[in-house]
């Protein structure tokens, strides 16, 4: 199960801490982790809330441990000031966001994927988050590990975006138990929250370590101290936590390209419809129509140049996705092309007859 | 405070954001006296607090590492950097509004698992920082920004409230007892189990200005006169108990 996979994949990214709050279609990876991490030397609890799950992520990982927690939309909109505050002290957390069908409670058990948006912006102020969006049981526990390596190596909060099609999809994976690993830079006597170099990414000792670390939610000089008025350096920290993730761009945004080289008619999309789409792709091959797939595997920063690219000499893009076309319009603003949205929001993945039908329609 | 805490305080501090006389620079120096005498090692404590006034007692005071977090979540936080590292010592410090209001439901779930935290709470009965609003502590009938006909609702019990959630110790010291608070706060970090120390500190300029003491003395002597054991409060009716603060420590049996 997807879900099971992405916990797996936590435990081989080296997650040691887990807080979490049950909430469907997520809760099977809490579970797993509840069952899991205690015999790999981890700690595993069950928060009150999911403000105070989050909260407790983020102790831990200045503690010195990876640390995620799971949830859903609704835990999701709660944990949205905690996020914040991981992007502006630079904190690594994994946060795997298993989309349901919203807004609000709307339908638990069904899939939906209107939290593109909530996870670049949910959360107020300028920051940049990263966000991954697995489209498989393998990419469940792939993209994980991913996420842990790029929330330490980039002082980030890092989303899986995955939704409850995936999550709950049942199929073979084939799970790496030793993947690559990446581990914050944990070194001492240096400037924990800056440098002269607008795109760095400052070393990250933890508590205990003796650094008498200055951590705080409020604007901060490279030392951690408070400095609530100062224009300069509310204006370079703000550049600073955003430019380190957009200036690392090339080395987080990852694409797949499917039928691509002479495609008349480009899809882009991503999570459990990419799936649906690459079908409808091959389908419309079969009978000599010409389309082709750009799969984002990464959403957040987002894969404008790609995109672009694999618009330039298409006639039309289509972008089927299970919202009222949050990656569309992205689409739109970074091809300038004459982008089609297949937004779909009843509660149910996009079937491949469905993305096919409309690829013949706009043909 | 005294000259020889300064070796618990950062290089490099001018003077405290406190008004002229607020009770957190007493306490303050309570929490650092009650760590002086356990000697603890100061790499090894860390100090973490929300918003507000309180939560500048230790951040960016104390020496040691200190996690000044979002309002209301302090005690969330330091759930997860105890668990994450057990061998912290982890005192949390910060104020009535964010630790019984907006971090309310975090207070008394931490008490109900029995984490091993120290949380000193230091109860002014008011919003001082955002500019005298009425707090989930303020007395009946207190006169606030929010409430300028009178406080209609009383105050929590915080000590009763995080008793009954299951704290190991709880305690309760306006900051005019300071040996008291220094002891309790000793015994709240050496609790196994979550030790709880609400130190009542006045706040003559958001609380004392609006409720007409017309001095910094006498608030600091309004609020210690509102203390009493609880012998003298088991000797009271309900009604004449009620605004009194009832002073001392609770173990759990």
């Amino acid at each position: 199960m997807g879900n099971v996979a992405a916990a797996e994949g936590a435990i081989a990214a080296g997650c040691r801490f887990y807080a979490g709050y049950p909430i469907t279609p997520s809760s099977e990876i809490m579970e797993h982790m509840a069952e899991r991490l205690p015999g790999v030397g981890g700690v595993f609890i069950q928060m009150e809330d999911e403000i105070a799950s989050i909260s407790a992520v983020l102790g831990a990982s200045w503690a010195g441990r990876k640390a995620m927690t799971a949830t859903s939309g609704p835990g999701l909109s709660l944990m949205m000031e905690a996020v914040g505050y991981a992007a502006w002290t630079e904190t690594p957390a994994v946060i795997i966001d298993i989309q349901r069908a919203g807004p609000c409670t709307g339908q638990a058990t069904r899939v939906g994927g209107g939290d593109v948006m909530q996870v670049r912006y949910g959360s107020h102020g300028d920051y940049h988050p990263v966000a991954l969006a697995p489209w498989s049981v393998q990419e469940m526990y792939d993209l994980t590990v991913r996420a842990f390596n790029l929330a330490e190596r980039y002082r980030v909060p890092a989303f899986v975006l995955g939704d409850e099609g995936i999550a709950h999809l049942r199929e073979t994976a084939v799970l790496d138990p030793s993947p690559k690993l990446v581990d914050r830079a944990r070194e001492r006597g240096r400037a924990p929250f800056g440098s002269d170099d607008p795109s760095s990414v400052p070393p990250m000792p933890v508590f205990g370590d003796g650094e008498c670390l200055l951590v705080t939610g409020s604007t901060h000089d490279e030392w951690g101290w408070r400095c609530v008025e100062s224009p300069e350096v509310h204006a370079r920290q703000v550049e600073r936590i955003n430019r380190k993730v957009t200036d690392a761009r090339d080395d987080i945004v990852e694409v797949e390209r499917h039928f691509l080289e002479d495609a008349e008619v480009v899809v882009v999309a991503y999570g459990f419809t990419a799936r649906s789409a690459l079908h409808a792709v091959r389908a419309m091959r079969e009978r000599g129509r010409k389309a082709g797939l750009l799969r984002l595997r990464t959403i957040w920063p987002f894969a404008d140049r790609e995109v672009a690219g694999a618009a330039s000499a298409a006639r039309r893009v289509l972008v089927p996705e299970m919202n009222r076309g949050q990656v569309a319009d992205l689409v739109r603003l970074h091809t300038g092309r004459d982008v089609v949205a297949l937004g779909q929001t009843d509660g149910r993945v996009i079937e491949a007859e469905t993305i096919e039908k409309r690829l013949e329609e706009v043909w | 405070m005294g000259r020889d805490m300064q070796r618990y305080m950062r290089d490099g501090l001018g003077v405290t954001t406190f008004c002229a006389g607020c009770g957190h620079g007493i306490l303050m120096g309570a929490v650092l006296r009650a760590v002086d005498g356990l000697g603890l090692d100061p790499d090894r404590i860390l100090y973490v607090s929300g918003i507000g006034c309180a939560a500048w007692i230790p951040s960016p005071h104390f020496k040691s590492d200190t996690l000044h977090t979002l309002h209301g979540r302090a005690v969330a936080f330091a759930v997860g950097a105890k668990l994450a590292k057990p061998d912290l010592e982890v005192i949390v410090v910060s104020g009535d509004g964010d630790l019984s209001s907006i971090g309310g439901n975090h207070l008394i779930h931490a008490a109900r698992r029995g984490h091993d935290l120290a949380i000193v709470c230091a109860n002014n009965q008011i919003y001082g920082m955002t500019g005298g609003q009425s707090a989930s502590t303020t007395p009946l009938g207190a006169l606030t920004s929010t409430t300028p006909s009178g406080n209609p609702y009383p105050p929590f019990d915080l000590v009763d409230l995080v008793r009954a959630a299951g704290a190991t110790y709880a305690a309760r010291w306006p900051v005019s007892r300071p040996r008291m608070l220094v002891e309790s706060i000793r015994r709240a970090i050496t609790c196994r189990g979550l030790g709880f120390v609400e130190a009542v500190s006045p706040c003559p300029t958001q609380y004392g200005r609006r409720n007409r003491h017309e001095s910094v003395q006498a608030l600091y002597d309004h609020l210690d006169g509102l203390c009493l054991t609880e012998g003298e409060a088991a000797a009271l009716t309900a009604d004449e108990r009620r605004g009194r603060f009832v002073i001392g420590e609770w173990t759990r049996g």
